[in-house]
């Protein structure tokens, strides 16, 4: 195990470094860094006080080490939107993104588990049927689109769930959150219900899909020939199995969830980093994209690492691949 | 894949049920009405985004046709050009129907033009890891884990940042999210293909590498390809609507179906909601019916369900 960990970590260290290139590449080399780097209110005087501070005259593989060593340093540049340093300016929203998220997974789980199961056992009857339709309808409603109509039926029309923003927030370890709040809460629930809405279609195909692929497998046969009841040979022999796959996408997909909360966040004007990234994007504010983008892949990269090594605690396969 | 069918005189008797794989196959999608009625829709959409220019009773595109006093009409609304807003307007005044047929060119050309070349990049890629072997295959394969690894609204927004709007930045895009899906699928595929005695044989025939490789194992990884490729371009068409929605995808000149909707945001919450509703349902019904069909391919094209 302490080799493979070992393992793994230096590959993460190597596609973080990977990635710090392709950013690098992307914003220094493919752009302009002058016009990236450097407000366009600036004049010419300012403009070549900041190419020399930059250090823009610099061969590139030196400013590259010097944007590495940067970073290290926490240091991603001031935004200049908010003359702020970019990485406090996302870290105070990230929070709300992961409150977010964390939200969408649950009830992905709450509801997705149970019908999966439903529908893998049952695969022929109408109401499995059903859950299939619906999944497929889960997987094809676009996201920012299903936003919209739910603020259309529920904030306007119906008036019971307020459309936009984050509501009232308690502040525990010196972050805010919302669903401490009876307000926060109703201000939650439609960006969740939103972003679960995929992740709740994934998790039943996989249940399902598990179910039906477990079910024909000898030992579920020879669990049956026994005479073991069908619950236990559902929950034991079957539903452990799939939820080996099931959790490890489910932790994977938390990545894809906090990336995707890009969409929600701005039909929902939630607060979060996802919102500040469109707005940067669409302002211009380089800074804070190269930050958001270096915060983001750290985060991938670590969430694939504990997905990776939880698959190797649950399975012991991988470990054995492995030794 | 590779069975032929025993028939002794095919010109004599012209049975109707002569069992070919082909057969087999349309027999078993048709099996589910969902999915054929999806192919149908599809069809259908397909057919009104080709015939836009003729079907659609304004050219969106054209200014001098638009007429400002038209503008957020309701749904039936009489146009002074003579004819009805049957879907409303926008705030241009722009006929909301046609904007929606002419919305879906874009949408299916991005869509399908990304798929194809994310298809054919993916493909020649996973084929040289399958059949290369060693450390290309160990470097490809890294890569596409790597952009798995990856959710594609980011991967996109990343390039999408760099690179700035556009139809072909948002085609670029598309093509660098979806290419590792082809290319890990083919490169499984071929590595159980090509252990099978048919490409031993043609090896034994001394036929040129590439020859085995496109004629032979090619054809016989195609299923799952099939499959992977009908979602991903449903993927990429909702992807191209969501990029365009935030403002990142196609210019404001050439509105897709993303953009329109977009375009109505603001006045849904006064009560306008057909220009954001109606693309939206485009979108929706293009979208579904292409998962459809693509969920009842992966059923009848996976031998791990055969009974």
């Amino acid at each position: 195990m302490g080799v493979y960990l070992l393992r793994r970590l230096f590959q993460s260290v190597l596609v973080m470094l990977a990635m710090s290139v392709i950013v690098f590449v992307g914003v220094f080399a493919i752009g302009d860094p002058v016009e990236i780097l450097i407000s366009p209110d600036a004049d010419q005087m300012e403009r070549e006080r900041a190419i020399k501070a930059l250090g823009l005259d610099l061969p590139l593989w030196m400013q590259y080490l010097s944007f590495l060593g940067n970073a290290l340093r926490g240091d991603l540049g001031r935004s200049f939107v908010f003359n702020e340093p970019a990485l406090k300016l996302i870290l105070e929203r990230m929070p709300a993104t992961l409150e977010l998220a964390f939200g969408a997974m649950f009830i992905a789980l709450l509801i997705g588990l149970p019908l999966g199961l439903y529908a893998g056992l049952k695969p022929n009857s109408t109401g499995a049927k059903a859950v299939m339709a619906g999944s497929i309808l889960g997987f094809s409603l676009p996201t920012f689109w299903v936003g919209l109509m739910l603020i259309m039926v529920f904030a306007v029309q119906l008036g019971w769930l307020p459309s936009t923003g984050r509501g009232t927030t308690v502040e525990i370890l010196g972050m805010r959150w919302s669903f401490l709040s009876w307000d926060g809460l109703r201000h939650i629930a439609m960006p969740a219900l939103n972003l679960a809405l995929f992740k709740i279609s994934l998790v039943i195909r996989l249940t399902r899909a598990g179910v039906r692929e477990t079910m024909l497998m000898d030992y579920v046969k020879f669990a049956r020939a026994k005479g073991l009841s069908p619950a236990r040979v559902t929950y034991v022999h079957v539903f452990k199995n799939i939820l080996i796959p099931v959790v490890t996408v489910v932790g994977l997909e938390l990545g894809s969830t906090i990336a995707f909360s890009v969409v929600t966040e701005s039909v929902f004007a939630w607060p979060g980093m996802g919102k500040l990234i469109i707005d940067s994007i669409n302002v211009l504010d380089r800074p804070v994209i190269v930050a958001y983008l270096m915060i983001i892949v750290l985060m991938f990269i670590t969430i694939n690492l504990l997905v990776d090594l939880a698959y190797s605690a649950l399975d012991p396969r991988v470990r054995l691949e492995n030794k | 894949m590779s069975t032929t069918t025993a028939n002794p005189a095919p010109a004599a008797a012209k049975a109707p049920r002569v069992e070919t794989p082909f057969r087999r196959f349309v027999s078993e999608f048709c099996e589910s009405k969902l999915a054929l009625g999806g192919l149908i829709v599809f069809a259908f959409i397909a057919l009104i985004a080709i015939l836009a220019p003729l079907l659609a009773p304004q050219n969106p595109y054209d200014l001098a046709q638009l007429d400002i006093m038209d503008g957020r009409l309701p749904p039936g609304s009489e146009a002074g050009a003579g004819f009805t807003y049957w879907l409303g307007t926008d705030d241009q005044g722009r006929d909301m129907l046609s904007g929606i047929m002419y919305g879906l060119r874009i949408s299916l050309m991005v869509g399908a033009g990304s798929a194809i070349i994310a298809c054919a990049v993916g493909v020649t890629l996973g084929l040289v890891a399958a059949y290369g072997g060693g450390r290309t295959d160990t470097l490809i394969m890294r890569l596409v884990d790597l952009q798995l690894s990856f959710p594609s609204i980011l991967a996109a927004l990343m390039i999408l940042a760099f690179l700035g709007k556009g139809i072909m930045n948002v085609v670029l895009a598309l093509v660098i999210v979806e290419w590792a899906y082809y290319a890990r699928t083919i490169r499984g595929t071929a590595l159980v293909e090509r252990r099978r005695e048919y490409i031993e044989a043609a090896h034994c025939l001394a036929l040129p590498t590439h020859r085995v490789i496109f004629r032979h194992l090619l054809p016989n990884c195609l299923p799952p390809l099939i499959v992977v490729a009908t979602m991903q371009v449903a993927r990429a068409i909702a992807l191209e609507a969501t990029l365009s929605y935030l403002g990142l995808g196609v210019p404001i000149t050439e509105p897709s179906l993303g953009l329109l909707i977009s375009n109505g945001y603001e006045y849904m919450l006064s009560g306008k909601y057909w220009i954001s509703f109606y693309p939206g349902i485009a979108l929706l019904v293009t979208i579904v019916s292409i998962n459809l069909v693509g969920d009842q391919l992966r059923d009848v094209l996976n031998p791990r369900l055969k009974k």
